[in-house]
This record gives C-alpha cells, structure tokens and sequence, in this order.
C-alpha cells in the first residue's frame, strides 16, 4: 500500500550557504548521534564552461526525517526550518509548496518518508 | 520540581558557541541541566535563526572533557601533571605570585593576553589594569584583526561604520526608513562561517533575496563569489590596488558626489608644494595654530583659514577651490606653490591605471571597470569586508582607499549604505578605537609602559592594547624591561592566534608565571602554572555592548565549580588593587550601562534595547546634524573635522598619509627567488561552519561536519602533483612544514592553496611532545612573527608561499 504523502520540505537551494545549522538542529532536536540524522548537507561544486564553476549547498532529508511531526503538532516549524540562517527551508502541504516553486527557480521539494 | 523544564531568555557572546555573539536565544532548562537550546523568534537579530555551534550547546555544555577545578602544575611544563585544587587555593596563590613579580620587576612585566574581542575584552582589561599593568595583548601578530581595521576607519573618518541591513531599526528592513542596498561588495569574506564581528553574517542572504547584487573580491569562488553579479578573482594581497583601481574609475569618469567631495572631506584643504605636507594657518601666520588648514578662496583668489576647532571657515562667505594649483606667501614672507588635496589625489589615483592595477592584481582591467561602475552608479551601495583586509601589513593605506571609495560615492551614513556605527547608547565598557569606556588605566604614566606606545602612532592615538610582536621579542631581549608572566584568557597563541607557534612555546617556558583560564585542556593550558575552569555564556549574568542593540546575558545554569570570566577576574581585581571601588559585578553592570538609562535589572527585564533616532548612537546622517562631534556641530571626530582623503594623522605619524598599494612582503612578486622553490601562494584561514578557529574540534556533532585539517587544492595542481582527494599531503615553506588533506576543488585557482587553520586533535594526548598534536597541522607554523605594517598593524596571514607534497607512509584514515 502506497502511503499518503501531506508534507514536504521545499529548498530555495540558490541561497542555502550550507552552514549546516538544519544538520545539528536535527541532532539536538532527537539527540542523534554525531553521523546520522534527519537531514544531510550535500556540497556540489558544478563545473560550467569558460573555467567557471557554481557552489551549492542541498540540505538532503534522509530515511530518519519525521517531518518533526512532534513540533508540527505543536504549531512549531521543524527544528531544520527555524534555525536555518539563510531561511531557505519551508515546511507545509506540498500543494502550497508546489505553488511556491513557481516563484523561482532553483528550488527543489522533499516529500520525505515521514 | 523534577522533571519541569524552564526556558531562559538570553543571549550569546563567546565561550560556547565561539562568536562575537549578539543572537537571542531560548536555553530550555531541566533539573537545572541544559536539554536545548533555540534561536529566539521575537529576537530582531537572529529572528529565530541559530547556527551548528549554538545548537551544539548541550554537546559543549555538559562535555565530559569540560575543566571543572582548577588546576596546579605538579611536574615540568608540558608534562601533563596537574593537581586538583580549589578556587581558594588557586586565587591565593595566583595572587602571591603575581604580587611577587609586581614587587620585584614592576606591574608591567606581566602581559595579559585575550583572544579575539568577545566577552572578554572588558575584563581581561579590568584585572590588568587593577594590576597596574598596561600590557594588555590581542596575541595576533600585528594585532591584525578588528583593532586595526577600527583605528583605520576612524584615521579616515573618525568613527567607525559597518554595512547597513536596517539593525539600528527594531522592525527591521520593514521599516519605512530603511533602503535595501543595491549593491553589495563583499571583500574577501565567506558566508557560510556566518557571522563577522558583531554582524549576523546571513543578513546578507536576506538582502539578497530583497535585492541586493553582489560584487565579490575574492581568489577563492566563495559562495558569494559564484552567485554575485561581479567577481573579482584577485591575487592575494593586492586589495590596496584594486581599491586603488576602483577609485581610478570613478573619479575619472566623474562618478563620485561632488557635492559631498567638497563639502565633507578634506579634498580643499592646501598641500605645501615644497614639503608635500598640508598648509596649516601656522605656516600662514604667526601665532596660527598648527591644528587649522587653509583653502583657496576662488572670487577672493586668496588663501582662507579653515577653522578645524570650530569646523568653519574664518570668512562666512568662503567658495573654496577643489582642484588646482595656486601661490600662498608664508609668514616667513617666502612664496611656495600649493595645490589641494583633492588634486593630489587625483594624481595619487591615476597613478593606478587599470593596466598597471591589473598587472598587479591578475583581475582583467575590463572587469576591474564594469565592477566600479556598477558600484558608483547604485544607490545606495554597501561595502562589507572580511580579514583579508586586516591580515596584511598595508592594513591602515588599503582601508584608506576602500573607506575613501564609500565616502566619494555619497553611501556614508545613508539608509543602505555604509552605516556610523557606535555603542548602542554610548554604553562603553572598556578602551577601544574611538571611545574610552568605564574601564581604564589608574594613569596616563602607567600606560607609557605599554609595549609598542612609544613606536607606532595608532598605539598611541585608537588602539590601548600592547604590541604582539613587539612583546614576543621582548620576552627573550628583557628589554627595556624584563616580561616575567602571562595571563592568557579566551586565547590559545599555541593554536589559533600565535603566528611561529613554536616560538610562542619557547616564550612561555621563558616566563615565571602563566596563568590560562579556559573550558577545556588545550596547547596552550599544557604550559601553564595554573589552569582556571571557565564558564559559558549559559552561565552568568552579563551585558553585551557592540554596536546595537545593547543586550543582557542572562545566567540560565550552573556547572558547578566553573566561573564567568568576568567573576574570575573581579575577585582578583578585588585583591590587586585597594582602589578597586566596586561591590560586585552588578554594581559594575550599572556604571557602564548607565548612558542606557537603566540599570542592569531593568535592561535585564528588556533583554535588548535599540537606540531612538536622534541618539548620537542611531542612525542616518549624523554628521549633517551634528550628532558625531561632542561640540554638536555638523561633521567629523577627525583632526580636521572633514573626511581625511590626506589624512593628517599619518601625515604627523610620519607614514604615508594618502591610501596606495604596499606589496606584501612573501608572494610571488616580492619574492621572485623564494617563489621558483614554492611555487604555490599560500592562503589561510577560510572559516568553516561549525568551529570558531580553534575551537570546537572536541564537539561530536561539529566535528563530524568537518573532520580534518583540509588544504584547498585546485584538480589541475593536484593532478600535476599527482595529488588526489582526500589524500594527506605536506604543506611546506622555508619556515616548516605541517600535514593537511586534500581537498581537490575548483573553489581555489590553480595557483593558490587555502589551508584551514587553528587545528589541533583534543583526542590525541595532551602532554608534550605531542600538545594534541599541535605541530601535526597547525598552518601557523608556515607564518613569520615580525611583519607588521608601517604603523605596527596587519600582517601577512593570507599571502604566503609553500610547496605541497604527499606524504609517504601516512596510515590513511578510513574515509580516506
């Protein structure tokens, strides 16, 4: 049976500065130990012609994001949204959020298993 | 009640997360044990934002490695064997020995020694000035960080400013008052490390998104650099022509405001043909006083007098000339040519054309102009610059022509520019560039012991702190006066701060009394005598004062038997000196933030307060309404009350008194010979996100992040070298040589390596040889002490010269 998938986690990746703040967020958030945890910064240095080239960040919820179904029943954002220092995150319904990715581009929308 | 959970307003500064502080956070509380800790959505700072090392709290916090009683050295320095005594025991003695040394060689032989600013400057000052001794030291060589670069901005224009993201505002960059800026120049400045001094480093991301395009200067293709609309790639340590270059452009096609030129800088004041030097009403007349200037009254065609005590000029009605050459008589009847400052300027500027600014920088000269005029014509435009700037010898002439572009362009002190920034409420605690503070010296001739006052003019006018190279030479000459101690608080000079680190341990072992008070064992408590268990800024009451807002710090825990630093140093204080007034710290607390208003209770009850409008300390124009001099009148805290393109005071130091480029003493260029051996320009210190320089390498989930000392490398260098990812490799010049690992990027030239700095491996053991493994990686090793600039500030921390090897026979680590 498939299941129903609600919430996602929608990344504005042109601004995420990758300093890893969601990272840690999360590992205090569960008490993760140093290794794993709910989301994973990704570094990709894109090589472009002409000897130019583009640094990005990608915050990468992995197989233990719960979405932070514990704060989000409180009306909290998940631990990774709030504390992002470049506000690049966004949680809520992925209707809403595939609304958002019309805004601009480079966006890229989770729908972790949760 | 157990189990009930508290949550403590406050905010950040120092010991924990590292930084220079100022965020607002929410510390949730546990049977008085920290469990978590969140940015503070109601905080207009950080607006519930917090970055890894903050949230890393706990990790530090409650870590089983964390120094709880203090420590007496039983065997040799460097040994590893230390006794457990309590803080009487250890203020008794630390208070024995030090009156010792003072009885016998006189206050002054004890240097007392801080890290960078933090919550630490006001009371590493306090103790050494309750002390006697003058000699406090930000242990950097050339003391190249936020001093110099301070003493810079106000050589130029009196008082210092940072970019504006509307911080002064309490609604932000909602507020009606505020511009976003057009235009940003990020000068050699990383985000991801986040914040800066005393800024919050992402508030560029939020103006981005508002608008904001980005010129980056930069060799390495920060994150800025691949996003910004402009990027210049230049060679280290030429940012002095490439500002250089910048100015060449807009003046010479005519993109500056004049009206601002004319009005507010010193661009018509007279310079002496004979001498080169400003035409002061003393030479004009007898009896004038040296301290007033003179311009060309263009309908008179006479010479007049420009008051600088009264910012005026002697005739109401005075048009002066800004550019051209003229004849003045002297009071000694001769005749001498004289031209304005502004021409000199001019010909100062256009002796950087951009063929020759190019040549220096390696920045085509094309891009060089699109970039400065991209700056000039948006309105408003901000510059921001990170401590590449202050890391190199020609600090002082660099910042004068970066200062000079914010000025000419009219973006000083306007909504989106480059912002007058002061102590929020004139809440000054302690002597820094440009304010004196609650926290002094007993005397004038206690400080003319100061190490450096009687060489280097900004010692003696903006920065009261001793000189370090300086006083590392005197540590082994003894002269003019014996060092016999050290108190070294939120500093490791083994580690992050001691450029030749090696010397430093030599200088220590030197010493008949060192004292470190710190969090963990690290290099630099290995050589003490006594080793004092620091607190965090989750556990003491206190006040932040940098720039806005004016904040308290509020005691949410206690680890039992660590101590504030500032409780650490009162007690002592208490014990050096009989005159030493204060009941406690509160009452402390109350004398400085007394320009507030409040008392430390009622700012307590606020937690951070900003500034009204028409505060000396609040923001836009001042200097048109008068709000920068104590006389109230419109313009500047400058010897001549205008903006100094030709400053008087260097003029008076005897350096050069207009901004040009100085080529660092070990780069390619300078070093023709040394360069055929190394090949490769040495960078560093790029910021990683989770450690403030040395610290954090013991905290488990920051650690992870960034695992290992990493070397920069470009594929093709590493491919020449047949160098791959993730390889260790020697990292070599003719001062020593230290193991990084490869990291093979396209984030650094080819010609250039970047290496992380402040590395040293708490899980390796702590006595000597080994000092966690300090001289495994430690890139300081590869850096001169010795250096420093013309006026004794900057150093050369960005642009060296190394070769780079594999190492043989390393045992690869797993993820290798």
């Amino acid at each position: 049976m498939p299941e129903k998938c609600e919430y996602g986690l929608l990344i504005d990746y042109e601004y995420c500065t990758g300093c890893y703040a969601c990272q840690v967020a999360c590992a205090q958030e569960y008490g993760w130990p140093a290794g794993t945890g709910g989301i994973r910064v990704i570094e990709v240095v894109q090589k472009l012609p002409h000897d130019k080239a583009y640094l990005t960040y990608l915050p990468f919820p992995t197989e233990q994001c719960i979405l932070c179904a514990p704060r989000t029943r409180k009306g909290l954002e998940p631990a990774c949204v709030q504390h992002c220092l470049a506000s690049c995150m966004k949680y809520g319904p992925i209707d809403e959020l595939v609304k958002e990715m019309h805004r601009k581009p480079r966006m890229v929308l989770w729908v972790p298993r949760a | 009640m157990k189990g009930e959970r508290r949550i403590v307003r406050t905010t950040t500064w120092s010991a924990g997360p590292g930084c220079h502080g100022g965020c607002g956070v929410l510390a949730h509380i546990e049977d008085g044990k920290l469990v978590k800790i969140e940015g503070d959505p109601e905080h207009p700072w950080n607006q519930g934002r917090l970055c890894s090392r903050c949230l890393a709290m706990t990790q530090y916090v409650n870590h089983p490695d964390r120094l709880t009683r203090p420590l007496k050295r039983v065997g040799e320095r460097g040994e590893g064997k230390w006794q457990e005594i309590s803080w009487d025991e250890a203020f008794d003695l630390i208070e024995t020995r030090m009156k010792q040394i003072r009885e016998e060689f006189g206050p002054e032989s004890v240097i007392f020694s801080m890290g960078t600013g933090r919550d630490i400057g006001p009371w590493i000052c306090m103790l050494a000035y309750a002390y006697g001794s003058p000699n406090v030291m930000f242990a950097l060589s050339g003391l190249a960080c936020y001093s110099p670069r301070m003493s810079a901005v106000d050589t130029v224009q009196g008082d210092y400013c940072v970019f504006d993201a509307a911080q002064w505002l309490p609604e932000r960059y909602d507020s009606p008052r505020y511009e976003v800026p057009k235009c940003m120049v990020i000068w050699g400045y990383n985000i991801p490390a986040s914040c800066p001094d005393n800024l919050f480093g992402h508030w560029i991301i939020d103006l981005m998104k508002r608008g904001t395009e980005i010129i980056a200067i930069d060799p390495r293709l920060s994150w800025f650099a691949s996003r910004a609309k402009k990027w210049l790639q230049l060679r280290p340590g030429t940012d002095g022509a490439l500002a250089m270059g910048f100015l060449n452009v807009i003046i010479n096609e005519g993109l500056y405001d004049k009206g601002f030129v004319e009005q507010w800088t010193n661009a018509t004041h007279l310079l002496r043909g004979d001498t080169g030097k400003l035409l002061r009403e003393s030479d004009l007349i007898e009896n004038g006083s040296p301290g007033n200037f003179v311009v060309w009254d263009t309908a008179k065609q006479a010479p007049v007098v420009w008051d600088s005590g009264n910012v005026e000029y002697r005739s109401s009605d005075t048009g002066p000339a800004l550019e051209g050459e003229y004849e003045v008589r002297l009071a000694n009847g001769d005749k001498i040519p004289v031209q304005t400052v502004w021409s000199a300027f001019r010909q100062q500027v256009n002796q950087y054309p951009l063929e020759r600014v190019s040549q220096i920088t390696w920045v085509p000269k094309e891009d060089i102009a699109e970039a400065a005029r991209f700056y000039a014509n948006s309105k408003p435009a901000a510059i921001h610059w990170g401590v590449p700037i202050d890391m190199t010898p020609a600090i002082t002439p660099t910042v004068q022509a970066i200062v000079s572009l914010w000025c000419i362009t009219g973006n000083l002190d306007v909504p989106g520019g480059n912002v007058i920034s002061r102590f929020a409420f004139d809440v000054v605690a302690y002597a820094l560039p440009g304010s004196k503070g609650v926290i002094k010296l007993a005397s004038k001739e206690a400080d003319q012991k100061r190490i450096g006052i009687d060489r280097y003019g900004p010692l003696n006018k903006f920065i009261w702190r001793a000189q370090t190279d300086l006083v590392l030479e005197q540590i082994f000459t003894g002269k003019p006066y014996p060092i016999r101690g050290m108190w070294i608080q939120a500093a490791s000079p083994v580690v992050g701060l001691g450029l030749d680190p090696k010397k430093w341990v030599e200088a220590l072992k030197k010493l008949d009394f060192v004292v470190v008070a710190d969090l963990f064992m690290n290099p630099t408590t290995q050589l003490a005598d006594v080793v004092l268990p620091s607190a965090t800024f989750l556990e003491k009451d206190g006040i932040r004062s940098w720039w806005v807002p004016l904040q308290s710090i509020n005691k949410a825990i206690s680890v039992p038997e660590c101590k504030p630093d500032v409780e650490i140093n009162f007690e002592l204080a208490k014990r050096f000196d009989p005159d030493f007034h204060w009941k406690d710290i509160y009452e402390l607390y109350d004398e400085i933030i007394k320009p507030s208003g409040m008392t430390f209770r009622e700012l307590q009850s606020k937690g951070w307060a900003i500034p009204l409008e028409g505060h000396p300390s609040a923001p836009y124009h001042r200097f048109q309404k008068g709000l920068l001099r104590p006389d109230k009148k419109p313009g500047f805290q400058t010897p001549s009350g205008k903006v100094e393109l030709y400053s008087t005071l260097r003029e008076e130091w005897g350096l050069e008194p207009m901004p040009h480029h100085e080529e660092p003493p070990f780069t390619p260029v300078s070093q023709p010979e040394l360069y055929k051996k190394y090949p490769l320009i040495l960078s560093t210190g790029r910021r990683s996100p989770v450690f403030f320089h040395a610290e954090h390498r013991n905290i488990p989930w920051l650690r992870e992040i960034d695992p290992d000392p990493v070397l920069e490398i470009h594929p093709d260098t590493a491919r020449s070298l047949n160098i791959g990812n993730g390889e260790w490799v020697w990292v070599e010049n003719w001062l020593g040589r230290c193991q990084l690992k490869a990291k093979v990027t396209l984030e650094v030239p080819k010609w250039m390596v970047m290496a992380a700095h402040g590395w040293w491996f708490p899980e390796k053991p702590g006595e000597e040889p080994s000092l966690f493994g300090v001289w495994e990686s430690n890139i300081n090793q590869l850096i001169p002490m010795g250096c420093q600039g013309k006026d004794g500030l900057g150093a050369p921390i960005k642009h060296l010269l190394c070769r780079v090897y594999k190492v043989n026979g390393r045992e690869e680590t797993e993820d290798a």
